[in-house]
């Protein structure tokens, strides 16, 4: 028995943040602001020319310029380092494909390093780039993934000889074709989910500092995986990886794009060796546009096949990937990814799908919010409205007859997954409830009899989390966690995760504070450090709590067992006669006679009066490897109404129903829900990459690129189902990605809804005005 | 290059500095002193993170030379607090979970400083349309909004 709660519930309660006192005053230090003595700046040539040789890079003048330390050209860069990594698994196109540091004969793409300037301040660095001389012969260009596989196409690596990189079958082709000759009724569209730039709001940047004296380096650098790019950083700068060290400072967003090694992340070391001095590089926002990863750009070309009912019979999905000009690290993997989830939350007796994967002359695409889950659920989502109108049935009914059943999971899908758990219909006939539905139905038709054009667009999603046990993530999928019950009794916590703005000071230290039995201002969370905290993966995949969380929690449970040792040594009892009760701890029975964590921590520390075969100290490290990913799932409806005398899309309403399962702060989970959303809706009404045939980017700034502003979006209407994972002991899934995930079908439904008088069946993303406003002047009825 | 005297007031505090004329008001307050809560997410004056308050009015730093701002006031939002107090916006994105990496928050505080000086009871569509000129890719800016409106109420309270 314990006796009632004496400190405050944590767990479950929208705790406020305790990063944000120093976000909030400017007291936060990010990348560009350290400050080193001595330090010097750098700045990168970047590529013109989309596919050209280097017929000549001058760099004299920028040499000899007054202020310059050091020009590192692709001949420097290949002598000192080596071209970055990737973990895709072809070993002859990993060996035919490589990416270098610096351009090395050939550029690929726009934006694609030339030559690296380091000097005494970022005007004088900036400057002497523009004195290096680059001759270019340009080569053929392919923007476009179809044309770029096609016979004749200008190849990029032509060591590999084709563009076509990767081409992965899955499923069971001939079941599949049995299935579509036996359906009722099949669809098929090809559909586009567009490129997109995932713009976290700090660019990226580097500071290095070799320590000549102690032979070590120090980066700072704005990674979401300091611990993996300490692993990769000591390979590709050649340093033992004991004598390198990583620190992320505080980072101003990723989603994805800091997964990657960055050519910078080398270069900027390199030259802090070579000079013997602090050296920084920040990314400026166009740098960014161009030489940061890409998100998206899968095209697919999707099948359904089903029974007059509406029951699915089988699925066919062929991808093309169009990943840009060379392998990052996860690029290969993220349309995988798509593959995977192209079930959604569906039973199909059977599927069938081809995975190809193209080198075109744009930038390198790899995960971005999402990754290659948005684009499963988009492709999923709006085929099963294209079903739907099809058969006459309504777009819920024909999902509802389809989902997977409460009481069928785990759940093994066609393409191999196991679903943890879900209970699918609840989060339906709550976001049903929620809009309305009813009546936004009928409202619908009074409107249309108006000349006025209300769209209902509906997504249901299942995706996963909780990225994921080793044999699927090329890193490693675990992740380790570390806590320590000072002498004192205060409690530091270390994680191997990287939080980035999703909140982890707060929410780890709500788990740790109230499993203890501590105040939550009693404990402080370490990360962003390779010499702090022990080992670790990072933060994606939205791992972050359903595996951190899990790691910290299993050294929970063993400084509080080593706790009661010492306890029962103290009490004269045994350690299993001993009670945790909320940081006090007593003999069964004798709550009056209890010691506080904090005098165990003492006397542990202590040292003097060790009970038999115990070490002092009260500090465990756990590293969780999960037994499967988690699989959160929702359902959205989204309100629009169409404008036909300008093509204009208001967002109405956007309702969703999420269930990431056990929440540890529901305030931050509702802020990530909401930030996704803003990014999915944003891919579907107003962002895109676009380049032209020379393969230039075309929106390349914020001037031209349509990142969501305060008055493009509406004011989000949330709720959540609770369905627990039975994969770790915290019973939580993750969240980072869930709303962007599935908000591009629901707009793009809610638009080819509204559009359904004008005999629209499906429209491409991004849904700019131009292009509705075409589609209604050509088939008004 | 030459450089050239400026004199103004930051959070206060007069400095006297010789600059490049080309340096950049973000630059000056970030580099040559030091103050680097004010930041910079974008080249193209879209994004607003360099926001501060000159002589008033909320501008961004990225679009002024330092000597333009010669003989300026400046507040940053190193200046916000009074004292140990938290400024009331200040309290307000804390308390609502009005930021997340917290990149765009001082440039969005400054704005929405900027907004409630010219409008103290800001609608929402007012406040999304005061803001349009910060960007932040975290929130999706439902709870920035709220925030807003609960330093509105505080204000009339």
């Amino acid at each position: 028995m314990t006796s009632a709660r004496q400190l405050p519930k944590l767990i479950g309660e929208p705790i406020k943040r305790r990063e944000d006192p120093r976000l909030i005053t400017g007291l936060a230090t990010y990348v560009d602001d350290i400050k080193l003595p001595r330090m010097l700046h750098m700045s990168i040539v970047r590529s013109t020319h989309a596919h050209a040789r280097l017929r000549r890079v001058d760099v004299s003048r920028a040499r000899s310029a007054p202020g310059v330390a050091l020009v590192l050209t692709g001949a420097e860069a290949k002598a000192w380092g080596e071209a970055l990594p990737t973990a895709s698994e072809v070993p002859e196109m990993k060996a035919a494909t490589r990416y270098p540091l610096s351009a090395d004969g050939v550029v690929r793409f726009v934006g694609e390093g030339i030559a690296a300037i380091v000097a005494d301040d970022r005007y004088v660095a900036r400057d002497a780039a523009e004195l290096v001389d680059v001759e270019y012969e340009d080569l053929p260009v392919v923007v476009d993934a179809r044309k770029a596989m096609a016979p004749g196409a200008p190849i990029l690596h032509t060591d590999f000889g084709t563009n076509v990189c990767a081409i992965m079958p899955v499923g069971d082709k001939d079941a599949t074709d049995a299935a579509f000759r036996e359906a009722d009724v099949t669809i098929k569209q090809w559909m586009v989910n567009h490129r997109l730039i995932p713009n976290a709001m700090e660019a990226r940047g580097v500071v290095a500092n070799y320590d000549p004296g102690q032979e070590t380096l120090t980066v700072w650098s704005s990674t979401q995986v300091p611990h993996l790019l300490r692993t990769l950083l000591s390979t590709l700068v050649r340093m033992p990886e004991h004598k390198v060290r990583v620190i992320a400072p505080e980072v101003g967003g990723g989603f994805g794009s800091k997964i990657d090694v960055y050519a910078e992340d080398v270069l900027v070391p390199l030259a802090s060796i070579h000079l013997q001095r602090p050296v920084k590089w920040i990314e400026d926002r166009t740098e960014n546009f161009l030489a940061t990863i890409h998100g998206r750009d899968i095209h697919a070309e999707i099948e359904l096949a089903a029974r007059r009912d509406g029951r699915l019979l089988g699925q066919r999905i062929r991808v093309v990937a169009d990943i840009g000009a060379y392998q990052q690290l996860l690029t290969a993997t993220i349309p995988s990814l798509t593959m995977l989830m192209f079930p959604g939350l569906y039973k199909v007796p059977t599927l069938y799908g081809e995975v190809t994967e193209v080198y075109t002359n744009k930038t390198p695409t790899d995960a971005y919010r999402g990754a290659g889950r948005p684009e499963a659920t988009y492709f999923i989502e709006r085929a099963m409205d294209i079903l739907a109108r099809k058969l006459g049935m309504d777009p819920a009914e024909v999902r509802r007859v389809n989902f997977i059943e409460k009481d069928s999971f785990p759940f093994q899908t066609t393409t191999g997954l196991v679903y943890d758990s879900g209970d699918y219909e609840p989060a339906l006939d709550l976001a049903l409830e929620k809009a309305g539905y009813a009546d936004l139905r009928r409202r619908q038709q009074e409107m249309r009899s108006r000349g006025r054009y209300l769209g209902i667009g509906l997504s249901t999603y299942v995706e996963i989390c909780g990225i994921g046990p080793s044999a699927i993530v090329p890193a490693g999928g675990w992740e380790g966690g570390t806590v320590r019950v000072e002498r004192t009794g205060k409690v530091t916590v270390l994680t191997g995760t990287s939080p980035h703005g999703q909140g982890g000071e707060t929410a780890f230290a709500q788990i740790v504070a109230e499993e203890i039995g501590v105040p939550i201002e009693d404990v402080t969370v370490i990360h962003g450090d390779t010499a702090q905290v022990p080992f670790g993966i990072g933060t994606f995949g939205s791992r972050a709590i359903a595996i951190g969380g899990t790691a910290i929690m299993m050294s929970v449970g063993k400084v509080k067992e080593k706790a009661k040792r010492f306890a029962g040594h103290m009490l004269e009892a045994g350690p299993a006669d001993v009670v945790y009760d909320q940081g006090r701890l007593y003999v069964q029975g004798h709550a009056d006679k209890a010691l506080t964590i904090q005098e165990v921590a003492w006397a542990a520390w202590d040292g003097r009066h060790l009970p038999a075969d115990t070490e002092p100290g009260l500090e465990a490290t756990s590293y969780f490897e999960p037994s499967n990913c988690t699989f959160p799932f929702g359902a959205h409806v989204a309100v629009v109404e169409v404008d036909p005398d300008t093509g204009k899309v208001d967002l109405q309403r956007y309702i969703s129903v999420d269930d990431c399962g056990k929440v540890i702060n529901p305030m931050i989970v509702e802020g990530q829900i909401h930030g996704g959303l803003a990014q999915g809706i944003g891919q579907a009404l107003m962002e895109e990459a676009v380049y032209d045939e020379d393969g230039q980017l075309l929106t390349g700034s914020l001037m031209d690129y349509n990142l969501p502003k305060a008055d493009q979006l509406p004011s989000f209407e949330l709720s959540r189902t609770e369905t627990p994972t039975p994969v770790n002991p915290l019973g939580a899934k993750g969240v980072g990605e869930a709303g962007t995930i599935g908000s591009t079908p629901a707009i793009v439904n809610a638009v080819v809804d509204a559009l359904a008088p004008f005999g629209v069946e499906h429209v491409d993303m991004m849904l700019r005005p131009e292009k509705i406003w075409r589609i209604m002047q050509g088939g008004r009825r | 290059m030459p450089k050239r005297k400026v004199s103004l007031t930051v959070n206060g505090a007069r400095h006297e500095l010789e600059i490049e004329p080309r340096l950049l008001l973000v630059h000056l307050l970030r580099e040559e002193l030091m103050l680097t809560g004010t930041h910079i997410g974008c080249d193209t004056s879209q994004c607003g993170a360099c926001t501060v308050i000159i002589d008033g009015q909320a501008l961004k730093s990225c679009t002024i030379f330092g000597v333009q701002a010669d003989g300026a006031d400046v507040l940053t939002i190193e200046g916000l607090k009074q004292g140990e107090e938290l400024a009331p916006l200040q309290q307000t994105f804390w308390d609502e979970h009005g930021l997340q990496c917290g990149y765009c928050t001082p440039g969005m505080i400054m704005s929405a400083l900027g907004l409630l000086r010219d409008n103290p009871n800001p609608s929402e569509a007012e406040i999304r349309e005061g803001l349009r000129g910060n960007l932040c890719r975290c929130t999706g800016y439902h709870n920035i909004v709220k925030a807003v409106q609960a330093a509105a109420s505080m204000a009339r309270r």
